[in-house]
């Protein structure tokens, strides 16, 4: 019997995430269930405040928040690297209206990655958001975490561009597999 | 150009569809999808409250369901097409589990991509869009193949509280001819219509 064991030991950092959210009065998240963000994901459902929508796939996201803000309501949206690529097109619709957003995106790909599938887009995720316009803040450092995404949030709800902040892998610790 | 149905064909004419929709909208808010359900709405008169997609297939159900979370006390009114709606079918799973009171998707169906030459969908190869929802957990699923079924429809819509209205999340398949009425283009300004729609809320 072979399973997947996560190992991540209960960091600080996703706390300072939830903290930065609802400082920035993010009522409704969109997330795509991910390891790294499992702490994050628990506290935003745990909040009365905020309307958690797990997606079937992350572009879902994008029209989830387009929506929200339509209403007059925040929106942010949780994702690992690979659902990036998911977004590209429909990046088009939070640019053309200049709708904001900001996606935090765990990095899959890079730092100890044990499955090589997820190296051809975590090593292309910053590139193809650039690509697409997105300022993207690479965070390596727990300490960092909570000043960088406020600083996202602020840019993308202050009519900036769309913004994303990159959670390296190194940051939240390389998946454990075991037999 | 409309093409006239055939006497026994009970479908419904796309335009005449979206008219009974908006017949009596009251504050209900729109949002249509790429293509020509945006045409459709746009030949009923442009209106502030509406919100018309010129791109980001897939995402109508999607802007609806972030519309209805944020305003619960408006009717919120998806009206897309099938190829739009196939799009994005995860979005389907997505609203079944959310499932906001307010909202209400309807999907005009004529089993083609109208926009770009009339080549069939999978609606036209035997899926059905009204089973999708039932097995995605809507409950209050109507097959609309006839204008009197769309008007008794129509006129549950748009208040939230009335005996009748509806009092769950609603999906709606209105089986529309295959034809392509003249285009009505509204403004392909995203900016201007999303700005429009907030200051008709009161939140811009």
């Amino acid at each position: 019997m072979s399973g997947i064991v996560s190992q991540i030991p209960v960091p600080a950092w996703p706390d300072d995430i939830f903290a930065a959210l609802k400082a920035a009065e993010i009522r409704q998240v969109g997330y795509v269930p991910d390891a790294g963000h499992m702490r994050l994901i628990e506290r935003v459902v745990a909040d009365p405040d905020i309307r958690a929508v797990s997606l079937t796939s992350e572009e879902e996201g994008i029209g989830l928040a387009a929506g929200a803000w339509l209403g007059g309501q925040r929106a942010a949206l949780l994702m690992q690297s690979s659902g990036v690529g998911n977004c590209i097109n429909m990046l088009s619709l939070a640019k053309s209206c200049r709708f904001p957003l900001t996606l935090l995106v765990t990095m899959r790909g890079e730092w100890g990655e044990f499955n090589p599938w997820q190296v051809p887009m975590g090593t292309r995720t910053q590139a193809a958001l650039e690509l697409m316009e997105v300022l993207v803040y690479r965070v390596e450092r727990a300490e960092e975490v909570g000043e960088t995404v406020t600083a996202a949030l602020d840019i993308a709800f202050n009519g900036g561009p769309v913004t994303a902040v990159l959670l390296a892998q190194r940051l939240i610790g390389a998946k454990r597999w075991v037999k | 150009m409309s093409r006239p149905a055939a006497a026994n064909d009970p479908r419904v004419d796309r335009r005449a569809a979206m008219r009974t929709l908006l017949a009596g909208r009251g504050d209900m808010l729109l949002v249509t999808g790429l293509g020509s359900t945006t045409y459709d709405a746009a030949s009923v008169g442009d209106d502030e409250r509406n919100f018309y997609l010129w791109g980001a297939m897939g995402a109508a159900s999607m802007i609806g369901l972030g519309l209805a979370i944020a305003r619960p006390e408006r009717r919120v009114l998806v009206v897309t097409g099938d190829g739009e709606m196939l799009m994005g079918l995860g979005a389907l799973a997505t609203v079944g589990v959310q499932r906001p009171p307010n909202l209400a998707i309807v999907v005009f169906d004529n089993g083609s991509y109208a926009e770009t030459g009339m080549q069939p969908s999978h609606t036209q190869g035997g899926v059905s869009l009204c089973g999708v929802a039932r097995a995605c957990g809507f409950d209050a699923v109507f097959d609309i193949t006839d204008v009197a079924a769309l008007t008794e429809f129509a006129a549950r819509l748009p208040a939230l509280d009335r005996p009748g209205s509806f009092d769950r999340t609603v999906f709606a398949r209105v089986a529309i001819h295959a034809d392509e009425p003249p285009r009505v283009l509204p403004s392909r300004d995203g900016v201007h219509l999303k700005n429009r729609l907030r200051r008709a809320l009161g939140v811009e």
